[in-house]
C-alpha cells in the first residue's frame, strides 16, 4: 500500500450535505435523472423548500385540524402502511373503523345506531358525494316504481362548499342553490321550499357554512318539507352536510335540533379531520338506518369469514387517520371535546369584540352559536384608505393567514374570516389582535393608492 | 392530606393498571370522561398488533417497506393539505413536478405543457380520466346531434374500481370475461364490443387477478383499422395502477404509453410501484386538450391561475412530498434496479414451485408485474390433497398472506393464488417463503383435509 494514495471516493460520504453537487446544482424538476441520490440530503433539501409553506399554526383559513399530539404523531408513523380498503389484511383497523361509526352513529343520535351503515372516507368531499348518490339513487327507484321520469334531478341546498358544484357536475345533478342576498346570507326553509320540485333528490343543509360559519336551520328546514309533503305528497329526505358543525354542535349545542333525531335526515356528512381532531385524510358519511342507503350501491366484501358491506369512491386508502378518530374518541370523551371545542369558541367570541371596538368593521358572525371563529366586513360607509384584501396581505407578513372572499353572487360584499381550531390560545388571539390593531394603524399612515383586487387577493377557496 | 386519597398520583401508576385499561374500554358511544393520552395510544397500538406483519403480506400491491427519511417525511407534512394551494404553495410547487416527471416518462409529447393531477389513490385517478372520456365524447355527439344517453366503455377483466365508475357514473361497461384459457383482453374481443357509444377502450397494464399486461399496442393498431373502416374514433386511457412504474424500467420495449397517440389518459398508483406511502395516485392526459376545459375548476395561486380537477378536496399532501423524494432518491437506475429485483424473486418463487410437481404457473414472473399467478395442477395422476384456499389458511398460521381466489366470469371454476413481490422483500424471505409451502404440502400429506375450505369462507381477496 502507498502512502501517498489518497482514495477521495472515501470521504465523498463525510462531505456535509449542502457541498455534495446534488445540492449545489439545480435540483431535478420535471424530468427523473438517472443517477440515484443520498437519501438524506434528498431529504433535507425537499424539507428546506417546504419551509415556503408557511406555519399551520397561524393558518387561520383552514378548517382542516393542524396541531396534533405527539400520540397521534406515533400513531400515524405506526399505521403508515394500513390500507382502509383491506378489511381482510387489516382486520384490526377496519374493527376500530366500524366501532367509529357506530360512536358518531349514538353521537348523532340514530335510532339505530348499533346496525346502522356508515363509512369512512378520504374527508366530507367523498362522503357528501356517497350522501349524494344514495339520494339519487333512492329517487330514481322511487321514480321508476311510479313510471315517471327519471332523468332530471335536482338538488337544493345554500352556499355550498365546491364538492357540491362537484357532485352535481360529475353526477349530472341540476343544482339549486339559493344564492346569498343583501342581508340573508344561508339557506332559510322558505328559499328553499321555493326550489323543490319532484325532481328534487334532496335538500342540503350545511351546519356550518363556509362562508360565515353559521349554521343552517335544519329543523326549520325540516319542519317545513313536513308542510310540503302534506300539501304535494312529495317526500323530499334531508342530507346535512355537517363537515364542521357535526363534531361542534353536539358537544357545544347540544339544545339544537339538527341530526337523527329528525326523522327527515337521512344521511349526515362529517370531517373527523376538522373539528373531528384528526390528521387529514378522514371523512365520515353515516345513514339513518340499513334502509336509508340503496342495496345496489353496496358492494359487499368478506370479512374474517363473514360479511361487510363497503361504499366508497377511493380504493386503497391510509388507515392511520382512522386510528387516529378512534384515539381522540377514547381519549377526550364527550367532556374533552366540549372543553377543546368551548375554548376555541371563546376565543372566537373574544376576537369579534376586538375586532368591533375599532368601529370600522360589521360584525356578520360574533362567533357564538356556530362555528369557532369570526367574520367581519367594512362598514359601507367608512373612510378607509385599505380594503381587507391588504389587510390580509399585511397580516401574512407577520404569517397571519387570514382568509378574506368576496361572497358569491354579491360581488359588492367582501368578508374577513377567521377559523379557531384547537391548538390556538388566548395569547395568540392576543397577538393577533396587536398586529391587526397595528395593521390598520399602518394604513392610517400609509393610505393605499391602489388597493389589492379581487383577482390578486382571494386566495381562499370554498 | 389523608394518605389514603391516591387519584392525585393517578398519572404515576403503570398503564396496565389503569382503569382503562383494566375496565372494558368503551367501543360503541363516547364515554364521558377523557382518559390519559399515552394509555390509550397503547391500548390502540396494541389491538393493532392483530393486523399482522405488512412485510409477509404477499397480497397487497400497495407499498409498506419505508424508508426512514419517508417516515420523517410524512411526519413533516401531517398537517399539509393538498388542496390549498395558496397555503401550501411549495408542496403544490412539488405535486406540479411529479406531474411533469411522470409525464416526460410516460413519453408525452410535450410534457410540461400537459395536465395532471395527484389523487388519494387509482381509483379516483381511474374516475378522473373516466369523466373526461364521458365529456368528450358527449360532447363530439352534441356536435353530430346524435344521441348521449347510453354511453359504455370496453375494459378487460378490471379492478372493482372501473365497476364501480360505470355504476355510479351511469355507463355500461362491457367487461371482455375470461375465457377458455384467455385471461386479458385482446383486439379480437375489444372489437366485438365497441361502437359510437364507446366512449373509450381500458386495456390494464397489470391486471390483478394474473399480474400480466394487456397488449395495449395492437389494441391502439385496432382502433386505428377501426377507425378508417367506420369513422369511430375511439380512444384508449390506460389503467397503469401498477405497471406505469414498472414498465418505463424494466420493460423498456413495450409500446404502452403516450408514445402511441391514441392513448389519451394514464393513471398509476404512487403508492404501489411508484414506493410511496399509502395515499397517492396519478392521472396525466396526453395534452392539455385532452381534458375538457367544463371539468376544471381554476383556483388562485400565489396571484396565478391554477387548475385543478379532483373528487376529493382536503388531502394529505405527505405522500406527494414522498413520491418526489423518490424520484431524486432513486432516479431511473434507482428504480430499475428495486423493480429488477423484485421481478427475479417473483420468477425464482415461479421456478420453486413448478418444482414441487403439484402447481401449473398461470404467470410465471417474467414479463409483467413482479410476482407470480399459479393453480393446482388438473392432470395429477393422484387427487390433490387439499386446494389453495386450504395452503393460504396454513401459510397465514406462519404470518404469509396469500391471495387466493376463483378467476372472474367463465373461468370461476379456475381457483388461483397469487403473491406480488413488492420492494423491501429480498432472497432470503422468498426461500423462507418455499420452505413454508413445501412444509405445508408435507402437513398436508401426513393430515389429509377431509372437507377443504370452500370459496365463501377462503376467498378473502377483492379486486
Amino acid at each position: 500500500m502507498s502512502l501517498h494514495h489518497v482514495n477521495t471516493n472515501k470521504y465523498k460520504g463525510y462531505y456535509d450535505p449542502y457541498a455534495l453537487a446534488v445540492a449545489t446544482k439545480e435540483i431535478a424538476k420535471y424530468t427523473i435523472n438517472e443517477e440515484s441520490n443520498k437519501p438524506e440530503v434528498i431529504r433535507d433539501l425537499i424539507i428546506d423548500e417546504l419551509l415556503l409553506d408557511g406555519n399551520a399554526k397561524q393558518n387561520l383559513a383552514t378548517f382542516c385540524q393542524t396541531d396534533l399530539d405527539k400520540e397521534i404523531h406515533t400513531l400515524m408513523d405506526k399505521c403508515i402502511d394500513k390500507n382502509m380498503i383491506d378489511k381482510d389484511e387489516y382486520p384490526q383497523t377496519a374493527e376500530i373503523e366500524s366501532r367509529c361509526v357506530h360512536i358518531l352513529a349514538d353521537l348523532w343520535n340514530s335510532p339505530e345506531s348499533g346496525d346502522t351503515i356508515g363509512c369512512s372516507t378520504t374527508g366530507s368531499s367523498e362522503a357528501a358525494m356517497l350522501g349524494g348518490l344514495a339520494l339519487k339513487w333512492r329517487w330514481r327507484e322511487m321514480r321508476k316504481k311510479q313510471g315517471k321520469p327519471s332523468d332530471r334531478p335536482n338538488l337544493v341546498t345554500g352556499p355550498v362548499q365546491i364538492c357540491w358544484h362537484k357532485f352535481a357536475l360529475y353526477f349530472d345533478i341540476e343544482l339549486r342553490e339559493v344564492p346569498m342576498e343583501h342581508g340573508r346570507f344561508i339557506m332559510t326553509p322558505e328559499e328553499a321550499i321555493k326550489r323543490c320540485d319532484e325532481n328534487t333528490i334532496g335538500v342540503v343543509p350545511t351546519l356550518g357554512v363556509t362562508f360565515t360559519l353559521q349554521y343552517e336551520d335544519v329543523k326549520g328546514i325540516s319542519d317545513a318539507l313536513d308542510k310540503f309533503q302534506k300539501e304535494t305528497g312529495y317526500d323530499i329526505p334531508i342530507h346535512v352536510d355537517a363537515a364542521s358543525g357535526g363534531f361542534v354542535a353536539p358537544f357545544l349545542q347540544p339544545e339544537l335540533v339538527w341530526d337523527f333525531r329528525l326523522p327527515r335526515v337521512k344521511s349526515i356528512n362529517g370531517s373527523g379531520h376538522k373539528f373531528g381532531l384528526s390528521p387529514l385524510g378522514v371523512g365520515w358519511v353515516v345513514w339513518r338506518g340499513k334502509n336509508d342507503i340503496h342495496k345496489d350501491l353496496v358492494f359487499n366484501v368478506n370479512y374474517l369469514g363473514g360479511n361487510m358491506p363497503t361504499f366508497s369512491l377511493n380504493f386503497s386508502r391510509p388507515g392511520g387517520q382512522i386510528v387516529c378518530q378512534y384515539y381522540n374518541f377514547l381519549r377526550h370523551g364527550r367532556s374533552g371535546y366540549r372543553a377543546v371545542h368551548q375554548a376555541c369558541l371563546d376565543h372566537g367570541i373574544f376576537i369579534a369584540s376586538e375586532v368591533k371596538k375599532h368601529g370600522i368593521f360589521d360584525i356578520v358572525y360574533d362567533g357564538r352559536g356556530a362555528l369557532p371563529g369570526a367574520c367581519w366586513m367594512l362598514k359601507k360607509n367608512s373612510k378607509v384608505k385599505f380594503n381587507l384584501f391588504d389587510l390580509s396581505d399585511r397580516m401574512r407578513n407577520r404569517g397571519w393567514q387570514i382568509a378574506s372572499y368576496s361572497l358569491p353572487k354579491l360581488p359588492d360584499i367582501v368578508v374577513q374570516r377567521v377559523l379557531i381550531r384547537h391548538g390556538f390560545s388566548r395569547d395568540m388571539a392576543m397577538l393577533l389582535i396587536e398586529d391587526f390593531n397595528r395593521s390598520i394603524e399602518y394604513f392610517e399612515k400609509h393610505p393605499m393608492i391602489e388597493s389589492i383586487s379581487k383577482e390578486e387577493g382571494q386566495s381562499f377557496h370554498h | 392530606m389523608p394518605l389514603h386519597i391516591v387519584d392525585k398520583h393517578k398519572s404515576l401508576y403503570d398503564t396496565y393498571v389503569q382503569s382503562a385499561t383494566i375496565e372494558e374500554i368503551s367501543k360503541f358511544k363516547l364515554a364521558d370522561e377523557p382518559n390519559e393520552p399515552e394509555t390509550i395510544k397503547k391500548l390502540i397500538m396494541d389491538e393493532l398488533l392483530l393486523d399482522g406483519n405488512s412485510k409477509q403480506n404477499l397480497a397487497t400491491f400497495c407499498q409498506t417497506d419505508l424508508d426512514k427519511n419517508i417516515h420523517s417525511i410524512m411526519d413533516k407534512c401531517i398537517d399539509k393539505n393538498m388542496i390549498d394551494k395558496d397555503e401550501y404553495p411549495q408542496s403544490a410547487e412539488i405535486e406540479n413536478r411529479c406531474l411533469h416527471i411522470l409525464a416526460d416518462l410516460w413519453n408525452a409529447p410535450d410534457s410540461l405543457e400537459t395536465i395532471g393531477c395527484s389523487t388519494t389513490g387509482s381509483s379516483e385517478a381511474a374516475m378522473l380520466g373516466g369523466l373526461a372520456l364521458k365529456w368528450n365524447w358527449r360532447e363530439n355527439r352534441k356536435k353530430l346531434g346524435l344521441p348521449c344517453d347510453k354511453p359504455n366503455i370496453v375494459t378487460g377483466p378490471v379492478q372493482i374500481c372501473w365497476h364501480k365508475f360505470a355504476l355510479y357514473f351511469d355507463i355500461e361497461i362491457r367487461e371482455i370475461p375470461m375465457e377458455n384459457g384467455r385471461y386479458i383482453m385482446n383486439s379480437e374481443e375489444v372489437l366485438k364490443r365497441i361502437d359510437e357509444n364507446t366512449i373509450g377502450v381500458i386495456p390494464t397494464l397489470g391486471v390483478t387477478f394474473t399480474l400480466q399486461y394487456e397488449d395495449v399496442f395492437s389494441i391502439s393498431n385496432a382502433l386505428d383499422k377501426y377507425e378508417k373502416e367506420t369513422g369511430i374514433n375511439i380512444p384508449i386511457h390506460v389503467d397503469a395502477a401498477s405497471g406505469g412504474f414498472v414498465a418505463p424500467f424494466i420493460q423498456q420495449e413495450i409500446i404502452w404509453d403516450f408514445r402511441l397517440p391514441r392513448v389519451k389518459s394514464i393513471n398509476a398508483s404512487g403508492h404501489k410501484f411508484g414506493l410511496s406511502p399509502l395515499g397517492v395516485g396519478w392521472v396525466v392526459w396526453r395534452e392539455k386538450k385532452d381534458l375538457h376545459k367544463d371539468l376544471v375548476f381554476n383556483v388562485n395561486y400565489l396571484g396565478g391561475n391554477m387548475s385543478t380537477f379532483s373528487l376529493n378536496f382536503s388531502r394529505p399532501g405527505g405522500q406527494i412530498i414522498a413520491q418526489y423524494y423518490n424520484f431524486l432518491r432513486h432516479g431511473r437506475n434507482g428504480y430499475t434496479l428495486i423493480q429488477q429485483a423484485c421481478l427475479e424473486h417473483g420468477i425464482y418463487i415461479g421456478k420453486e414451485l413448478k418444482k414441487m410437481g403439484v402447481f401449473d404457473l398461470i404467470y410465471d414472473g417474467t414479463d409483467a408485474l413482479p410476482g407470480v399467478c399459479w393453480t393446482i395442477r388438473k392432470d395429477l395422476s393422484q387427487e390433490p390433497l387439499f386446494n389453495l384456499y386450504d395452503l393460504s389458511e396454513k401459510l397465514r398460521s406462519r404470518g404469509w398472506q396469500v391471495a387466493s381466489y376463483t378467476l372472474p366470469s367463465s373461468m370461476n371454476d379456475v381457483v388461483v393464488s397469487r403473491v406480488v413481490i413488492r420492494h423491501g422483500f429480498s432472497r432470503d424471505l422468498c426461500s423462507l417463503f418455499v420452505k413454508d409451502i413445501q412444509n405445508a404440502i408435507e402437513y398436508f400429506q401426513k393430515h389429509p383435509i377431509l372437507r377443504s375450505l370452500e370459496k365463501d369462507e377462503g376467498e378473502n381477496f377483492h379486486h
